[in-house]
């Protein structure tokens, strides 16, 4: 059975889905005997399913009015 | 171990014929370009904030990277990623200002600090996370959290977080633009993603009733 440590430092390759099956395998038991390191893997997946929405991260008001009024200005002058 | 669903990177590419328009582009018709990089304005904002930390730094650094990029638009390799291209650009177009404004003194010292920290890493918050309502994220003190979580690591696991978990671009993409290898993407991938979870667990383990007005007086699990 895999240690909590090997968990920890296995943990971002089990949740891209890039382990060797045994070790995936291993793993996956591991969490039924220990609440902590379930948690861990549960709360960083969904800390991923958050940040992966790019709309929790806040723009600036007007951001793309100004981006576009910017280039729309520069786009002319510049030579392709 | 429970599993939760990643939603795959939005790819614009999927849902418009992006060739035709860079070819069009290409050809004269400038004012598409503006259609052309729409999809990508959020995200090239979330990249050069990532990089400078500072909303006008960062709003001048995504205009000259898209000027920059109007203007080589030949440049781009008929099958390569426009996405990844502006993202390259982005970066060093941030970098560069980075430099310019002396930043990188402050950052290294701090972000040495806490590499150091996280070579000892140990998660201490084991608050429960339940489900998460999609609504979550249109909230206020969720995006702040947020900022302040992806604001507290060092720069270099920043902007590979950013670009992997944030952008959804492939381990091999953010190594390239980043200059790095694949296993060091990784490393500071599973050790920036370990932080932001450190720093987010203290809002996240709270009771979403005690958060979104509708689910109040209605437990959500």
């Amino acid at each position: 059975m895999v240690s909590c440590k090997t968990v920890l430092r296995e943990l971002s390759n089990y949740i891209d889905g890039d382990l060797e099956p045994g070790l995936r395998a291993e793993i996956e038991k591991h969490p039924r005997w220990h609440r902590r390191c379930s948690v861990l893997a549960d709360s960083t997946r969904k800390m991923l399913y958050i940040v992966g929405d790019e709309h929790v991260f806040e723009i600036p008001e007007g951001y793309s009015e100004r981006l576009h009024h910017f280039l729309e200005q520069e786009m002319g002058r510049a030579e392709m | 171990m429970a599993s939760y669903p990643i939603p795959p990177a939005s790819d614009p590419e999927v849902d418009r014929d992006e060739a035709a328009l860079i070819e069009r582009v290409r050809r004269g018709e400038k004012e598409l370009f503006h259609e052309l990089i729409r999809p990508y304005e959020r995200g090239l904002y979330l990249t050069t904030y990532a990089i400078l930390r500072n909303p006008a730094d960062a709003e001048e650094a995504v205009q000259e990277c898209l000027l920059k990029a109007f203007a080589h638009i030949d440049q781009l390799r008929s099958d390569g990623k426009f996405k990844g291209w502006l993202l390259l650009i982005a970066i060093n177009e941030a970098r560069m200002r980075r430099r310019k404004g002396h930043q990188s003194l402050f950052e290294s010292l701090d972000g040495e600090s806490n590499a150091e920290e996280a070579n000892m890493f140990k998660p201490r918050q084991f608050a429960d996370w339940r489900d998460v309502p999609s609504e979550i994220v249109e909230k206020k003190d969720v995006r702040v959290a947020v900022r302040k979580a992806l604001e507290t690591l060092p720069q270099k696991y920043r902007e590979v977080f950013v670009l992997r978990d944030m952008q959804g671009l492939s381990v091999g993409e953010t190594a390239r633009i980043l200059e790095i290898s694949a296993p060091a993407v990784k490393t500071q991938l599973h050790r920036a993603r370990l932080q932001m979870r450190e720093q987010l667990a203290p809002l996240f383990g709270k009771s979403w009733a005690e958060r979104l007005p509708f689910f109040k007086g209605k437990k959500t699990w």
